[in-house]
């Protein structure tokens, strides 16, 4: 056939761009014309992370297609445009504007409609469903007016629903028919452990309520609230909100279909046999719109199966459609919350596991075969870390551990042998159906390129970007992960730790070549060591390292254009390029005549301001070049810089201790002071932080700190390795009951330890662990000093005590630092017009660049300001 | 100097070459927008819009600049992202792009002239 065919695709959501995808990529546009609908102004997007919307990056970040154009001249896409009509007998579907359309092939990929049950009032104005970019737009608006919200339907969407009102600051209710929230995934106990979570967030739950009626507003307009049905004739209370959100379920929108004579399934939905064709052999279904087999899968990794074998089919293929895993985990409200396989334990003589923690808010449930060798389902709220191994477990029917609980129980963790246990063709993401078979597969012989030539993925960046494992929830990266890990150590390969393409180093091996060759430049150290110019991963490094080497002032000619992003204006970069400048408060103690400074520096520049978890005050919306004249007010007033914007350290936090306090039995506040002064201005792997309790009752939560230091009646004692970032963990005890000077040193050893061996950007907690040994390591460097490294590690901390200054006032007095803090080179004096601020609760805030770019361009601060 | 005087031939003078350190950007007014001008390690200089297309915040002058292979390349410093010196397009989503313009070296004083047409997306062979 040379004839070119034409294949339309109704829809434009996951599951129509993911069937254009696999027709681009399976070389379908060889032989057909693809034309896609889609009603939406914009191009598909990630409808699973609809609210993260209100997040970072607004809509674009959503986009599954960022250029708005397949590049594929054999697709059209066409926005905005609805499909009226479908002739089977002419082959056409009609158009929103009448224009009439023939198809060879046509796909149905039209989703799924919110379902608003028809209680009265259900259509005020302030009443909202939550599917679409557009349907949060329009609450966001709504919100704005509105200071409480209720979500009607306590499943999967609504609490995706009741997260966004949360977001945006209204009271939140959720209501529920079935007696527990997400009633299709948990069971009761684990249904009652997500309650308390989300009732923890502020969020009201009424559960096993049925709604009676939407509520006008006092005036008669709008909505008020919810009423809720009491019992017998009783009318219930009223759920007092502005915002109502429907998310009670949705609809397959098959419309077309039925109109045109399509078999549809008894509770809607277009049938389709197992190559997802419908009743008229050119005409296909997929995803929400579609019932294989009579039944709807509303997930989008069914969808995207669905899209693969329509491709398929129409390539001549015999891929089928069989159901799909309905798995899910996600998290809801900042909850993990996981369901797999028989969750609910309907397979004859299944056994249930369940170990449950209130305290931590964790339930865990495994179901098992009734002889205990295989994993059927389970159900994990709170912490769904095990998810990644188990989920396969049960696709595989991989043999259990001798110990299953040992996979939830606290402590136990998910063991090593997890993802080595699993067998090849256990799937790893079920989103877009990667197998453990295809990922070690990438690793070990490499992917087709674009251009044809193999490529060996070398870590999961590589991973993600080949296979499309991990790329839509990203729930299975962690698996991911350690099977790229698992597979490189069982080759005898080194997990490289090369920083990036201009070094094969790691950050240990720059530190030690710069202080066996006492390079003082990144150009002597990538001629002798590396290629190329140098990026934004390994510059910073150097920097770092030549910092913490050499004590010069980080913008000093050779080291200058090395520095990350804060580092070179020695503030912190904020989302609309604005800084904010952190002035230091040691300890946490300040004067009154300093404090009125700080607040009279931010009033006459229009900063906004805001006390950080720090113990500190950091002043926001400073523009490049205020940074220069507001250091110097600061300055003046006796400040220094605190370091907020480098690697570097940043506080020590304190209690009042045993100045104030009627427990406290050391002196806290001094030491914390003494301790930041002493370490100030030190460049480190990472950030550090360090915290003094004047007693047991740790009010600085010192062992929240890299290291923490606690009074006891006999002394000091030193805890290390409390900063994990993401993954919290608690400092541990290095060494007990030390006097002020033992501390002192103790604390001097561990710092430069930790500074000359740590990788790139890793925390003290994943420092100690990476340890041959850990504690105990660390223990024998700083405490016995095995190594006999002591009196080195204490000189080069002398050295940097000695070498100190404040970084603001060495720029200040050098108008050759200075000469870069302009708003342009070519006209230093103008304001840039880009930048604007709206104001929130008497303050600035940074203007988003999309109302920016829409609205009048504000030259300056919205609030007046004395000085310019 | 006063921001972006244009002379005949579209040519705007922005800085002096001394004025850019090795390896950085700088911010310049020119026609009316906010180019980032940079100086590469051998003195090549480049110009490209300074608002960062994912943020739009305007701040690629900030960034760090290196090589990628052969490739100048600044990234932003909001969240990293890599755009080649040349073209202004970015090294991980070719679909995504800063305006770029022509800039050239005269007598020491660094020019940027008019921006460049987008060139059509390559052949998919």
């Amino acid at each position: 056939m040379d004839q070119r065919q034409r294949l339309v695709v109704v829809g434009h959501g996951m599951v129509g761009h993911r069937l254009v995808q696999a027709a681009v990529e399976r070389g379908l546009t060889a032989t057909h014309d693809v034309v896609v609908l889609g009603e939406e102004t914009r191009a598909a997007y990630d409808r699973v992370a609809l609210t993260s919307y209100f997040g970072a990056d607004g809509p674009d970040a959503l986009s599954l297609l960022p250029g708005g154009v397949y590049d594929d001249p054999a697709v059209t896409l066409r926005l905005a445009t609805t499909v009226t009509g479908l002739d089977r007998q002419e082959r056409t579907v009609t158009l929103g504007d009448g224009e009439v359309l023939g198809y060879d092939q046509l796909v149905l990929a039209t989703g799924a409609a919110p379902f608003v049950p028809p209680v009265p009032g259900h259509d005020r104005d302030g009443c909202f469903v939550y599917r679409t970019i557009d349907d949060l737009d329009a609450i966001r608006e709504a919100s704005l007016t509105a200071t409480g919200g209720v979500v009607v339907g306590g499943g999967l969407l609504g609490l995706e629903a009741a997260n966004a009102l949360v977001q945006l600051g209204l009271r939140t209710h959720v209501v529920e028919m079935a007696p527990r929230l997400m009633p299709v995934q948990l069971d009761a106990a684990a249904g009652s452990t997500l309650v308390r979570h989300v009732e923890q967030l502020g969020v009201t739950v009424h559960a096993g309520v049925r709604t009676e009626a939407v509520e006008a507003g006092p005036d008669g307009t709008g909505v008020g609230g919810l009423r809720l049905a009491g019992a017998g004739d009783e009318p219930g209370p009223l759920v007092e909100a502005e915002v109502v959100v429907f998310s009670a379920g949705i609809r397959p929108r098959d419309q077309l279909a039925r109109a045109s004579g399509l078999e549809v399934a008894e509770r809607g939905g277009v049938v389709v046999d197992e190559q997802c064709r419908t009743s008229d052999p050119r005409i296909w279904a997929v995803g929400e719109c579609a019932a294989p087999g009579g039944r709807m899968y509303g997930l989008v990794a069914p969808g995207y199966a669905m899209a693969e074998v329509v491709v398929d089919a129409l390539l001549g293929g015999a891929g089928r459609f069989l159901g799909a895993d309905m798995s899910t985990k996600l998290k809801l409200l900042g909850v993990d919350v996981a369901s797999f396989g028989d969750a609910f334990a309907t397979t004859e003589g299944a056994l249930e596991l369940v170990f449950s923690d209130a305290v931590a808010g964790t339930y865990k449930k495994l179901v098992v075969t009734e002889d205990g060798t295989r994993l059927l389902g389970g159900i994990l709220v709170g912490d769904a870390a095990a998810y990644g191994v188990l989920r396969p477990m049960v696709a595989s029917g991989i043999a259990l551990p001798e110990n299953p609980e040992d996979l939830i129980l606290p402590g136990r963790g998910v063991p090593a042998t997890g993802v080595g246990a699993l067998p090849e063709e256990a799937q790893v993401c079920s989103c877009n159906d990667v197998s453990k078979g295809e990922i070690v597969g990438a690793v070990r012989d490499g992917v087709t390129g674009p251009d044809g030539e193999p490529h060996r993925c070398e870590d999961v960046a590589d991973v993600k970007r080949c296979t499309g494992a991990g790329t839509t929830c990203g729930s299975c990266v962690g698996t991911v992960k350690a099977l790229v890990e698992d597979h490189l150590a069982s080759v005898g390969k080194e997990v490289d730790r090369s920083l990036c393409e201009h070094f094969a180093l790691s950050r240990q091996d720059v530190f030690d070549l710069v202080v066996v060759h006492d390079y003082r430049t990144f150009d002597a150290l990538v001629e002798a060591h590396g290629s190329g110019r140098g990026c934004d991963v390994c510059k910073p490094v150097v920097a770092s390292v030549l910092a913490s080497r050499f004590h010069g002032h980080v913008l000093e000619g050779a080291t200058g254009s090395l520095q990350d992003t804060n580092d070179a204006f020695l503030a912190n970069i904020q989302r609309n390029g604005t800084y904010s400048v952190m002035p230091r408060i040691a300890g946490g103690e300040v004067t009154p005549e300093k404090l009125i400074v700080l607040g009279e520096v931010a009033r006459d520049f229009g900063l906004y301001t805001k006390i950080t978890g720090g113990q500190r005050i950091d002043l926001f919306g400073a523009r490049v070049e205020q940074l220069p004249v507001i250091w110097r007010r600061l300055v003046d007033a006796g400040f220094e810089s605190g370091h907020a914007y480098g690697k570097s350290l940043r506080t020590v936090k304190s209690c009042v201790g045993s100045t104030w306090c009627r427990y406290g039995v050391q002196d806290s506040t001094s030491m914390a002071i003494a301790l930041e002064l002493r370490y100030r201005g030190l460049r480190s792997p990472h950030k550090i932080k360090g915290g003094v309790s004047g007693c047991a009752r740790e009010c600085a939560e010192a062992r929240s700190k890299d290291f923490g230091v606690i009074a006891t009646e006999k002394g000091w004692n030193l805890y290390v390795g409390g900063n994990g970032g993401a993954t919290p963990v608690h400092a541990r005890l290095l060494a007990g009951d030390l006097d002020d000077e033992t501390l002192v040193r103790y604390l001097d050893r561990y710092l430069m330890y930790y500074i000359r061996t740590a990788d790139r950007l890793q925390r003290t907690a994943p420092w100690v662990e990476s340890l041959d040994g850990g504690l105990d390591r660390v223990r024998a460097v700083v405490v016995d000093d095995e190594l006999g490294l002591g009196a080195e590690l204490e000189a080069d901390m002398a050295e940097h005590v000695d070498a100190y200054f404040d970084e603001w006032k060495a720029t200040l007095e050098d108008p050759e630092k200075l000469a870069r803090f302009v708003s342009f080179v070519n006209a230093p004096d103008l304001p840039d017009p880009s930048i604007s601020f709206d104001v929130e609760r008497d303050q600035v805030r940074p203007r988003d660049p999309a109302a920016a770019a829409a609205g009048p361009v504000d030259l300056g601060a919205t609030i007046p300001v004395g000085v310019r | 100097m006063t921001g972006g005087t244009a002379v005949p031939d579209g040519w705007v003078p922005v800085c002096r070459i001394e004025q850019i350190r090795r390896e950085t950007g700088v911010a310049a007014w020119v026609h009316g927008e906010a180019v980032a001008v940079f100086r590469t390690h051998d003195d090549q200089v480049h110009a490209l819009g300074n608002h960062d297309p994912r943020t739009g915040a305007s701040v690629l002058a900030r960034g760090i600049v290196g090589s990628r292979g052969d490739e100048p390349f600044v990234a932003s410093p909001l969240h990293k992202e890599p755009f080649g010196l040349r073209d202004g397009v970015c090294l991980d989503d070719p679909t995504v792009r800063t305006p770029s313009f022509e800039a050239r070296v005269v007598d020491g004083v660094v020019e940027v002239g008019a921006r460049r047409l987008v060139p059509a997306v390559a052949e998919v062979p």
